[in-house]
This record gives structure tokens, C-alpha cells and sequence, in this order.
């Protein structure tokens, strides 16, 4: 369908970083409450730096794509560098959405905000 | 690979021989059917061949035939038209909540004009209960507007009792056959109709054309306001092209009709039972047996509809589904809601309907494609745990 980018439909068709991570540092689960969706993203941080996301993901071709393209976007990142990033990050490294389809990055957003709250929760609790 | 098309309820592409019969009146026989002259007395003959083969068709008088610019102004044409030009014997309409948008906007848009709306729910399988319709009907009661049957799920509804009901209280009747004209057998007097919608695109003619049967001695008011065709019924030069399509397509339609049936009930019962079988929590929506003979709709347990749409598209193959993720306003089908599927079921739903150019080998090919498009993405869904 030609309502998505190029880079959109290679991240639907071609997810990166699919699945769950064992004994997650950090965990995001979070709800769309616009049509109903659900992202689960997992990371693993070493030394203050994300060395690895996963994802699961129940939603649209967009709401796939984002979350591929945010499991890489965080990767490699601290975790300040990694709280800078935006949804509007994530939709434009994926070459744009159609304005309908906003809100499935937000849920990407949200996943990693959330992932990064826990780890740091976990790291509090520890301490 | 071809590409297969599963969505001729949405639309069907027009039989190169509608296409034929049509173009010659686009050039050579341009004349105006309200013209006295030789160039539109032709015209005006064709336009009235195709009015009594449709009438025929139907069952009815070629004088009951208004032809429109398709379904969705023959259901406003019917709702609105009858309900004020009944306004003086009361103001109460009934309908369904799983009536097509061109039947349940022009009841809202009604409502904002004083009347009053009794949108009636339906069963799990999509059926309007006649008793239901029997009790909501009141002295105000003057039109009812039950679909022949539904364009999501397929279900066919008992119009005949209803119509009959309808009639012993002397209530208008219209139902929305956009469907199944063309589709399943039977005439206006079967179903006991006053009124009756139907659209050529539907069944391999041309876009933009459909037609009212507007049983005799049913009063409507007119909203085209303007010259005299249609026994000045609906102002417009008449889409001329369109409706030699229309008659050609229904023509057609006449001689393949049974075999259709027979072939597609086939086809749809085994896409059905396979998918059941190759995939693990689906969910058939619509009744089982008094359904579409081209319709097969069904939920998928934890994958959203547009994912698998897309996935199929990329493989070739061209479906519809009332996911809210699919849809502008974001909001599941009002349909896959009415017969009470929770919205992560609704948000799995495919539509998949077949039509004349469809093959047992099209068949074989979507039952092979589907199942690993399924299992693809429910490797990707944090809510699937195989059971
Ligand atoms: C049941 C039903 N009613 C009405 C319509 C509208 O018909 P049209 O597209 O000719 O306006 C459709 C098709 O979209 C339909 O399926
Ligand atoms: S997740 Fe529902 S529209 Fe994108």
C-alpha cells in the first residue's frame, strides 16, 4: 500500500529485533488508546549503555515499523541519549508516516519511556 | 505470481462485454434521451430496453425502475425521500444497527430533522429478529429499512417476514440490496418490498450508476430537483453509458447466476473449514449458512488486520478487514461491533469475497498464503500464546 514509505514497508516486512529479551534490565509495556494497540520492548543496559532492545508488538504496518526502528535507534545509546528521542525521531528515520498514523509512534515513544523508567526503578531498588 | 483479487464486495471490474454494449453510447449514439429527435428517441429506446430487462429481472413494472447514481443515492433517495413525503401520517423510522453508512447517516441526519430513529441491535451472527422489529413498530411507525444482507459479514436477513409485517401495518419498506442484486436469486414481490436499492459496480458494471424500485403507488419526495426524467422522480440527464451497462451486466447476471451460487457456496465453505483448520483461534463472523455465497469474513486471534493486509498485498493478494487501525476514524467497523466481538477480535478481522473471475486454484492459493502470514506476525504479538 503506497500510503507508507519505502523504509516503512522494508521495517513491516522485515522487523528487526523481534522478540522478548530473558531477564530484561528495562521493560515497556504499554497500551494505545487511540485503536487499541500494544508494544512490549525489552532492553538490556551495560554500563549505562543499551546494548540490546526487543520488541512484541500487536498493531498496524506502522505500529510494526516503529517499533523495529526504535529497537535500533536505541541501541548503542545511553540512556539520556535514549530518553531524547522522540517519536518524531522514530517517524522520521523511517522516511515520514501519514499524519493518521502518527500515533502509532507515539507508542514507541511511550514503550521506551517506559523501558527506561523501569530500569531505572531497578536500579534504584538495587542501590 | 497474478495477483488475486478477494474484495469484489467492494467493487467488481465491469464484464468486457457490459464494457461493449456501453461504448457505443459514449460517441455514436451521444443523443440526449430527452430529446424528441431521431438522436434521442435511440438513446431513449436503449435507456427503456434496459429498464424492462431490469424491471424483469425483479420482477416488477419497468415504471418502478428509477434509475440513480448508485446505491448510496438510492438509499437516501428512499429513507429521506419517504420519510417526508410521509411526515404528515407520523415521524418514527427502523432500522438496524448493521445497515450500510448510506442507509444509517441519512436516518441521523433524520433524526436532527424530528424524527425519531429505532436502530435495532442484531444476534452474534448478525440477524435482525422480526419480533424485535414487530415490537418497535407504533402507530408513528411510517418506514423500515432492513438491509437484504450485510457487506462485511455476509449475513442474510429475513426480509420477507419482515416485509410482510411491515405491510400488514402499513408501513413503508426498503432494503438495501446493493448485495445481492445480481448475487442471489429472487423478485421485489418475494421479499415483499416497497423499495429497494441496488448498484451496478457491484455486479461488473460501470461505477456511479444503481437504481430505486419504488413499488407502485409508493409515495417519495424528490431531492433532485430539476427536469422532468424519471417521471420527475430524480432530475438529471440520464447517465445513459451507465445504465446500458447496468441492463447488460444484469442480463448477464440472469444466465450465470445459479452456477455462481452453486460454485462460490462451495469455495466459501472451504475457505472457511480450511482456515479452521490451518489456523489455530479463528473466529467465523456472520451466520454460518444464511450468508453471501461470495462472503467469507473472519477474526484472528491477536494479530491486527492491516498487518496481515498489507502482508498479503505484498504477496499478491487483495482482501479487506474492519480493523480500527485501518480505518479514518480509527473506530472498529460498526458491524463486527453491532454482533458483539470484542475489539481485539474485530481488530483481526479479514474479508475476503470472491466473485465470477475467482478460481478453485485462487482459493487454493490464498488457503496456502494466509496461514504463514498469520504465524508471522503472532511471532511478533505480545497477546499470542499458541494453545
Ligand atoms: C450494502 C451497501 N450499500 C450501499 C453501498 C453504496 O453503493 P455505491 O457505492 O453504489 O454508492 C454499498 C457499497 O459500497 C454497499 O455494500
Ligand atoms: S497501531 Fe492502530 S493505527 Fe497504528
Amino acid at each position: 500500500m503506497s500510503q507508507y514509505s519505502e523504509k516503512v514497508m522494508d521495517h513491516f516486512a522485515n522487523p528487526r529485533n523481534v522478540g522478548e529479551i530473558e531477564n530484561a534490565d528495562g521493560i515497556g509495556k504499554v497500551g494505545n488508546a487511540v485503536c487499541g494497540d500494544i508494544m512490549n520492548l525489552y532492553l538490556r543496559v551495560e554500563n549505562n549503555i543499551i546494548t540490546d532492545a526487543k520488541f512484541k508488538t500487536f498493531g498496524c504496518g506502522a505500529a510494526i515499523a516503529t517499533s523495529s526502528m526504535v529497537t535500533e535507534l536505541v541501541k548503542g545509546k545511553t540512556i539520556d541519549e535514549a530518553l531524547a528521542i522522540t517519536n518524531r525521531a522514530v517517524a522520521e528515520a523511517l522516511g515520514g508516516l501519514p499524519p493518521i498514523k502518527m500515533h502509532c509512534s507515539v507508542l514507541a515513544e511511550e514503550a521506551l519511556q517506559s523501558a527506561i523508567d523501569d530500569y531505572l526503578k531497578k536500579q534504584r531498588d538495587k542501590a | 505470481m497474478k495477483p488475486v483479487y478477494f474484495d469484489y464486495a467492494a467493487t467488481t471490474p465491469c464484464d468486457p462485454e457490459v464494457v461493449a454494449a456501453m461504448l457505443p453510447y459514449f460517441s455514436d449514439r451521444f443523443g440526449n434521451p430527452g430529446s424528441m429527435h431521431a438522436f434521442g428517441q435511440k438513446t431513449k429506446g436503449a435507456v427503456e430496453e434496459a429498464r424492462e430487462g431490469i424491471a424483469a429481472f425483479l420482477g416488477a413494472d419497468s415504471g418502478e425502475i428509477v434509475f440513480t447514481s448508485g446505491g448510496t443515492e438510492s438509499n437516501n433517495m428512499a429513507v429521506k425521500g419517504a420519510a417526508y413525503a410521509r411526515r404528515g401520517k407520523g415521524n418514527h423510522i427502523i432500522t438496524s444497527q448493521i445497515e450500510h453508512h448510506a442507509v444509517l447517516e441519512p436516518c441521523h441526519f433524520l433524526e436532527k430533522e424530528g424524527f425519531e430513529v429505532t436502530i435495532l441491535p442484531v444476534d452474534g451472527d448478525g440477524r435482525v429478529d422480526p419480533d424485535d422489529v414487530r415490537r418497535a413498530i407504533t402507530d408513528k411507525t411510517i418506514l423500515i429499512s432492513i438491509m437484504h444482507a450485510n457487506n462485511e459479514i455476509g449475513t442474510i436477513q429475513p426480509i420477507a417476514e419482515i416485509g410482510k409485517m411491515a405491510r400488514e401495518r402499513g408501513v413503508y419498506f426498503h432494503t438495501d440490496a446493493v448485495q445481492t442484486l445480481g448475487h442471489l436469486p429472487f423478485t421485489v414481490n418475494d421479499l415483499n418490498v416497497d423499495l429497494l436499492s441496488a448498484s451496478a459496480h457491484k455486479l461488473y458494471g460501470p461505477k456511479g450508476v444503481g437504481l430505486l424500485y419504488v413499488r407502485k403507488g409508493t409515495r417519495l419526495t424528490p431531492f433532485m430537483h430539476g427536469g422532468e426524467q424519471e417521471n420527475k422522480r430524480r432530475a438529471s440527464t440520464h447517465n445513459v453509458p451507465g445504465i446500458i451497462g447496468f441492463g447488460k451486466a444484469v442480463e448477464m447476471a440472469q444466465g450465470s447466476l445459479e452456477k455462481e451460487v452453486r460454485d462460490l457456496i462451495a469455495w466459501r465453505d472451504k475457505l472457511i473449514r480450511g482456515f479452521q483448520e490451518k489456523i489455530d483461534q479463528v473466529k467465523l463472523n456472520g451466520d454460518p449458512t444464511r450468508r453471501l455465497p461470495n462472503n467469507v469474513n473472519i477474526s484472528i486471534a491477536h494479530v491486527e488486520g492491516e498487518g496481515m493486509l498489507l502482508s498479503l498485498d505484498m504477496l499478491g493478494i487483495a482482501c479487506s478487514t474492519g480493523s480500527a487501525c485501518s480505518s479514518a476514524s480509527l473506530a472498529p467497523s460498526h458491524v463486527l461491533m453491532a454482533i458483539g466481538l470484542p475489539h481485539e477480535l474485530a481488530h483481526g478481522s479479514l474479508r475476503f469475497s470472491m466473485g465470477r473471475p475467482t478460481t478453485a486454484a485462487d482459493v487454493d492459493r490464498l488457503l496456502e498464503v494466509l496461514p504463514p502470514v498469520v504465524a508471522k506476525l503472532r511471532a511478533m504479538s505480545p497477546l499470542y500464546h499458541k494453545t
